[in-house]
């Protein structure tokens, strides 16, 4: 376990440029302060057309867009950015999402889907995850973080240059964490990546698993390197 | 019930009765006049038959013995009871002998068929006065009383006749009464009017007995509605037991009724719920904050305290979760999502999800699957209902009497795919608790120390309910088996 860590310390992972579309007033006013505390910079649009308005003409690293909005509705704001080429990633925020809602969502050209209520460090750890700047290592093949490295093609972990032996899902949870290493990933982030499913899970069976993956990647090694992140998630950060 | 007249035309019952009367009077109308005018064609043609054989004896007559022996067989037809019409005149109309005293002036004048029916008066009956006053026998009398020859028709008679010359330029009119068909006509007449009367009279009667035992049951059915509306939602509609149109709408509305009531039920059942048992987690995350405010604390105090806050508002959050996730399941949402999904690598999945929490808790978790089963469903929602049974059989499996152990087992049992989940450890003896361990935030008394929001088996029986399948809890002796049993043929 590592030392609980100050709030700057989870969330920055460079400032990024937000683009919230919310008409919940109270709401965008929370998220525009929280991301801003994050070290981030959020616009506000209190409807669908202004949204799409800003969002058509400004820069913008991610966007949190509400589904229910007035004058125009999330989904398709986003279907029509999209038909314009406009590729930043899009988180979308659903009251009452069905089942059936993400689908949906992420059909319509979303890359992400939180339902509400949700807690801010979710949301916070997906928009960074989301982060166009961020996600490049799409395409490497081997993924290096302190003296952690893990090879996509062969399989193979090693740290220190020592061999690690890791289950399949053990693999694939290290793959997903070293992808986004340096930005907080949460439990539910790691449901979704790693097993494919999207509910919460009533015992916290993320957490054994990560700290099955913990004790083969830290024993023996004097450093850690796979943080708890206390009411977020986990964090992979070397040195 | 006192009702004004235009309350009464409001009904339905009288609008229809009112409707009906009117149209079986008009066809009873339609009908009759056609009757009579047959009728009334067929006498006419009768009469004129009687005239020509007459006509045919007389003429027989008068070849014989010239106008002597016609003058006394019309004499002699004229005396017999119920004769027909006999008039023989000159040349200028007077009359020479016959029956008729008097007759409607310009009846004699033209030959062939008279065109309509004419009045006239036989010798001795009526008008006598008329005689002794003086007036003539002429045919065509021009005093008043031949000025209304159709309205004293009453008291003198309507005929129809043949009119001829004679060679010697004499003329000859037989005709006949048309008493008969007139008698008839007024018979259909008072029949008719009696017939419309009856008809009246009957509509209202119908009204009154069916219309009105109508009216009854819907007013009686509207009282009912009003009084479930006022408030009595355990009231229902009155249902006689007669089988009718008014029962089957009755029952349907009970039916109605006692769904509604059932789906309100559940929906006091939950705020009671969650005014209950989210009141609890609330009170510690305030008394908490409180306590941390109060006290004088160093940084970490906060923070740690905070971290508790942000903990239990999670756990908050998910139990809301929980709730909204059942709710729409069991309002039965789109089908949308709905796919093939593979039960076995659902289970391998959830199994392999769990393993290393089961191994932790030092639970042995094991997985029987001999076959592949394909069913049509959600498998977010297969893979929720099942993590949410392994999480319950794991937890409760750690008091078992043996090695604690919990078997997951995908099989097919008759028209069903069966999951079952057994664990080895105290299960629920009671059938009644049993029973109720789906119930929405029924944690019973063993399990209220035991993490969880009281929601996980709620959510995989909503689930199951939302396959057209459902979940079964039985004793496995010792521990307990829960059971999510598929339909083979899944219809979403």
């Amino acid at each position: 376990m590592t030392a609980p860590q100050t709030s700057n310390e989870i969330a920055y992972n460079g400032s990024m440029k937000i683009l919230v579309m919310e008409d919940d007033r109270e709401a965008a006013d929370y998220l525009q302060k929280a991301f801003a505390e994050a070290g981030h910079t959020a616009h506000v649009a209190g409807d669908g057309e202004t949204g799409f308005a800003l969002a058509d003409a400004g820069d913008y690293d991610v966007m949190v867009v509400d589904r229910l909005m007035p004058r125009r509705d999330g989904l398709s704001v986003i279907a029509a950015l999209r038909s314009r080429g406009n590729t930043t990633p899009v988180l979308i925020l659903s009251a009452l999402g069905e089942v059936d809602d993400r689908v949906t969502g992420l059909r319509a050209g979303g890359d992400d889907y939180l339902t509400k209520p949700y807690a801010f460090s979710e949301l916070l750890a997906r928009v960074e995850v989301l982060n166009r700047r961020a996600g490049a290592r799409e395409s490497e093949t081997v993924y290096r973080v302190g003296d952690l490295e893990l090879d996509r093609l062969s399989h193979s972990v090693k740290r220190a240059g020592r061999e690690i032996t890791l289950q399949p899902r053990e693999f694939r949870l290290l793959e997903y964490l070293m992808r986004h290493a340096g930005q907080v990933v949460t439990r539910t982030m790691l449901l979704e990546n790693v097993w494919d499913y999207h509910f919460d899970p009533q015992t916290n069976v993320i957490d054994v698993h990560v700290s099955r993956l913990r004790g083969k990647i830290e024993k023996g090694f004097d450093k850690p390197i796979l943080h708890t992140i206390r009411g977020a998630g986990y964090m992979l950060k070397g040195g | 019930m006192a009702l004004s007249l235009p309350a009464i035309m409001k009904t339905t019952a009288a609008r229809l009765s009112a409707l009906y009367l009117l149209l079986f009077a008009l066809c009873a109308v339609l009908l009759v006049f056609y009757m009579t005018s047959l009728s009334a064609r067929m006498l006419t043609a009768q009469t004129q038959e009687t005239i020509n054989d007459e006509v045919l004896g007389l003429a027989q007559a008068y070849q014989r013995g010239g106008l002597p022996v016609l003058v006394r067989v019309v004499e002699n037809r004229s005396r017999q009871p119920g004769a027909n019409l006999y008039l023989i005149a000159d040349a200028n109309g007077q009359i020479l002998t016959g029956n008729v005293q008097s007759l409607e002036p310009g009846v004699i004048e033209t030959e062939g068929w008279t065109t309509q029916p004419f009045s006239y008066q036989r010798f001795g009956e009526g008008e006598l006065d008329r005689l002794r006053s003086g007036a003539t026998d002429q045919p065509a009398p021009q005093g008043g009383d031949n000025s209304t020859p159709r309205s004293t028709g009453e008291k003198g008679h309507n005929a129809i006749a043949l009119v001829l010359r004679l060679p010697n330029q004499m003329i000859m009119l037989v005709g006949r009464d048309l008493g008969e068909p007139e008698r008839f006509r007024a018979v259909i007449s008072r029949a008719l009017t009696l017939a419309l009367g009856m008809m009246g009279l009957g509509g209202l009667l119908i009204w009154f007995f069916v219309g009105r035992a109508a009216l009854k049951r819907i007013d009686s059915v509207s009282d009912a509605s009003r009084r479930i509306m006022g408030g009595d939602l355990g009231g229902r509609l009155p249902v006689t037991g007669a089988g009718d149109e008014f029962d089957r709408l009755s029952e349907n509305l009970n039916a109605m009724l006692a769904r509604i009531a059932m789906l309100n039920e559940g929906l006091k059942q939950v705020s009671d719920n969650i005014a209950h048992d989210l009141k609890t987690p609330l009170t510690r995350l305030r008394n908490r904050a409180e306590a941390t405010l109060a006290g004088r604390h160093k940084t970490d105090d906060y923070r740690q305290a905070l971290e508790g806050t942000i903990a239990e508002s999670d756990q908050l959050i998910k139990t809301f979760n929980a709730i909204l996730m059942i709710s729409r399941l069991e309002a039965g949402y789109s089908s949308e999502q709905t796919g093939p999904v593979d039960l076995a690598a659902t289970v391998s999945d959830v199994v392999e999800l769990y393993e290393p929490v089961a191994e932790e808790a030092g639970v042995t978790l094991e997985a029987t699957v001999p076959e592949a089963f394909t069913i049509n469903g959600n498998r977010e929602l297969i893979g929720q209902a099942l993590s949410n049974i392994v999480d319950n059989a794991i937890k409760y499996s750690t008091d078992a009497a043996e090695t604690p152990k919990v078997r997951v087992a995908l099989e097919r049992a008759g028209s069903e795919i069966k999951l079952t989940v057994t664990d080895n450890g105290h299960g629920i003896p009671d059938d009644a608790d049993r029973a109720r361990a789906t119930e929405r935030f029924v944690r019973l008394e063993k399990s209220r120390s035991q993490p969880g929001s009281g929601l996980g088996l709620s959510l995989a029986k909503a689930i199951m309910t939302f396959h057209n399948g459902r979940l079964d809890l039985l004793p496995a002796n010792p521990g307990l088996s829960v059971v999510m049993c598929f339909p083979l043929r899944e219809t979403h």
